[in-house]
């Protein structure tokens, strides 16, 4: 890397809840807590399942395939690196076993996004340490 | 137990919204705003024995800025939705003879966070849900970005238009031209002008999202005999509704339904009334796309109707059915929590009569969504 990667990191609520998935997803894996009493899917991750309570909790690993739910063309960056002529895609992804997640979307021009999109799951390297989940048109 | 013509609002005070207040602070403009409506009531602090405020200006600062002291206090802590539920929290207390006349007062000082070192407007501070998983794909300042979101999604649902919603926020500025207390009072703007701003968060425009402002709002509440004797003609509460939705956006089922499917119901089944009854109403409207799915799951229109609907009437004061009598958040400026807080100050203002130039023609019942 030439220079530094000046958009923000993700900064956990708890990093030990959630380094798994930052670990996985370092090693080109998207896993999502998945909760081992009620079978519960879900995103983001919590110390104790949504649905049940339960702290039986374990991560399962994705397709990496999914689709634009919804999306929006940010114009007005919240954060100077990611202001640019044409603006970038903010959009929440339906992951194809159900749960939804922000994300980017990378390798196309904001215009060609549409709801309803198929997309795939790219790991970014942005430091050293730390990976970003993101998805391109597939 | 119904609360059912259990609350009556007797005086309101509003301290006008400006983008900002130079040398003044939020508990400043709080207590200003609370005179205001205790002048307004016709009585004195000392008769005010109950006090509850959005949970930013925090109760115990309040009282003693004030040197009151009340026999209850709270603060409700509900981001937008602070001043509908401060309202509902304040006639339960009078309902309930916990006491007997609560002073309701919120407001904003953009100075104070800067004096704090923190940029105004800003969400969440430190590590949060946001901090995690949506600031680093670069999601937008304050609450722009989900708001993008519905919108888009309201358009691939229900084939919504930007030209439908742009006549949300121009009827809105019609309106804010008959209010001294709007920031934008005095600056007409046409449909067109809302069409030709600027992209925020695309489809969202800027002339369809709040503008960060100071200022403050408060009024009293009492128990309906009490309000008998007092000068003001009071604005009963009928109904109250609050569901509770999720705190991030991207966490809803239905990014084109709001929680305010449930509240209405609840408030309307409260009051015995329908939505058909409805004379006037105040919507929460921190982005035209907000107001417009609120009004829908209201039951004012059918879902995904509210494009033709705008289309088709005219919500202006003087219209067929008059929404955000003063101008709304969009075109009175968002004085923080008080922003949301205007609407049941100008529902009231507007039934008890008092709303000048801009005084609906019918006036007896109108639906808040805070």
């Amino acid at each position: 890397m030439t220079s530094a990667y000046d958009k923000p990191i993700p900064i956990p609520a708890n990093e030990d809840l959630t380094r798994p998935f930052w670990e996985a997803a370092k090693s080109r894996e998207l896993i999502i807590p998945y909760c081992k009493s009620c079978t519960n899917l879900f995103f983001y991750p919590r110390e104790v399942c949504p649905n049940c309570f339960s702290k039986d909790l374990t991560w399962k690993t994705m397709s990496g395939k999914g689709s634009v739910y919804t999306y929006t063309h940010v114009r007005q960056a919240v954060h100077p690196s990611f202001q640019s002529a044409n603006g970038h895609i903010y959009a929440i992804i339906e992951l194809a076993e159900g749960p939804r997640m922000p994300s980017g979307i990378v390798g196309c021009e904001p215009e060609e996004v549409y709801v309803d999109m198929p997309v795939s799951v790219v790991f970014e390297d942005i430091t050293e340490e730390a990976t970003i989940v993101q998805f391109q048109k597939s | 137990m119904s609360l059912r013509g259990r609350g009556a609002i007797v005086g309101i005070g509003e301290v006008p919204t400006r983008r900002i207040y130079e040398g003044r602070s939020m508990y400043g403009l709080c207590a200003e705003a609370a005179g205001l409506a205790i002048a307004d009531a016709g009585i004195t602090k000392d008769d005010i024995d109950g006090l509850v405020t959005d949970g930013v200006a925090l109760p115990p600062a309040i009282a003693e800025y004030l040197d009151i002291k009340p026999n209850f206090a709270t603060g409700v802590s509900m981001q937008g939705a602070s001043g509908a539920t401060a309202t509902m929290v304040a006639t339960s207390a009078v309902s309930s003879g916990i006491c007997n006349t609560v002073l309701v007062v919120m407001g904003n000082s953009r100075q104070d966070a800067e004096r704090a070192g923190r940029p105004a407007g800003r969400g969440a501070a430190g590590p949060s849900v946001r901090s995690e998983w949506e600031e680093p794909h670069g999601m937008a300042p304050g609450a722009n970005t989900g708001y993008g979101l519905m919108y888009r999604r309201h358009i691939h649902e229900y084939g919504t238009t930007e030209d439908q919603l742009a006549k949300m926020a121009a009827d809105q500025r019609f309106n804010a031209l008959e209010n001294e207390n709007a920031v934008f009072n005095g600056q007409p703007i046409s449909k067109e002008d809302v069409l030709n701003s600027r992209y925020i968060n695309e489809p969202l425009k800027l002339l369809e999202s709040v503008m960060p402002c100071d200022g403050a709002a408060a009024l009293i509440i009492t128990t309906p005999e009490r309000a008998k004797n007092m000068k003001n003609k009071p604005a009963y509460v009928l109904g109250v509704g609050l569901k509770q939705g999720e705190a991030n956006i991207w966490q809803r089922d239905k990014f084109t339904e709001t929680p305010a499917v449930d509240s209405v119901r609840r408030a309307l089944e409260m009051s015995g009334y329908t939505p058909s009854d409805i004379e006037f109403a105040e919507f929460y409207d921190c982005y035209t796309i907000l107001a417009a799915m609120c009004i829908e799951d209201a039951g004012l229109v059918e879902k995904g109707e509210i494009g033709p609907f705008y289309e088709e009437t005219d919500t202006t004061y003087k219209g067929d059915f008059p929404i955000n009598t003063d101008g709304g958040q969009l075109s009175g400026g968002q004085p923080g929590l008080a922003g949301g807080f205007r609407h049941v100050i100008e529902g009231a203002r507007q039934i008890m009569g008092k709303a000048g130039s801009r005084q609906v023609e019918k006036s007896d019942l109108c639906l808040v969504n805070g």
